[in-house]
């Protein structure tokens, strides 16, 4: 039984019809104490089937751990997005923690769409604050499935 | 505003399922974004007054 409605598999496959891009999705997870990475694998693994452009990686926490590192991963379950340009990988750094269900699905997919080339929609005056930006800055934005 | 900055980065955390981030954060409704632990947005905002908000302590001043 799939998580995702056929009628929302057919929407999201004409969104990912617009993606000009690969886009990799790293997921990262531990065996033990994870209550909902087994769900997140189920949503993520309902994604590929819909657009050729998007894999999932799966990398765990524990064993794979610089990997999660290098991410700023230090639980499960989290995704990273990155993608794919002229040969080289780029890091989004957006990053999701907990399983995307709800909201948080429009989300991710907005992400990926982004990832896979959709222009931006940030106005010039929010952009030129952003290249204003000099130093490192974490945002965590907090939500609820509903 | 991560993808277009490459100094932000930025993470959508589901609050019920990390309980000790909600309190650390004092997450008492949602959304509240937290910027590198100093600035706290409850609610949701337009763009601009959002990336303002958010980015007021870390821009320099441009006109």
């Amino acid at each position: 039984m799939p998580l995702i409605s056929s009628s929302d598999q057919e929407r999201l496959r004409e969104s990912f019809a617009e993606m000009t891009r690969p886009v990799r999705l790293l997921f990262f997870t531990q065996t033990l104490d994870c209550e909902t990475c087994l769900q997140t694998r189920q949503i993520l693994d309902e994604l590929p089937p819909l657009s050729d452009w998007i894999t999932i990686e799966e990398v765990n926490l524990i064993l794979e751990g610089d990997t999660a590192k290098a991410y700023g991963i230090d639980r499960a379950p989290a995704i990273a997005i990155t993608y794919q340009d002229n040969e080289s990988i780029f890091d989004t750094r957006i990053r999701f923690l907990g399983a995307p269900a709800g909201y948080e699905f429009i989300s991710l997919i907005q992400a990926v769409l982004l990832a896979g080339g959709r222009p931006p929609q940030l106005s010039i005056e929010s952009r030129a604050r952003l290249a204003a930006v000099d130093k490192p800055v974490t945002m965590q934005v907090f939500t609820t499935p509903t | 505003m991560a993808f277009l900055s490459p100094n932000i980065t930025a993470f959508a955390v589901e609050a019920t399922e990390f309980p000790d981030l909600a309190r650390r954060y004092r997450v008492n409704g949602v959304p509240k974004t937290v910027v590198d632990e100093e600035v706290e947005i409850l609610g949701a905002l337009p763009e601009s007054a959002f990336v303002e908000q958010a980015l007021a302590r870390f821009t320099i001043d441009k006109p």
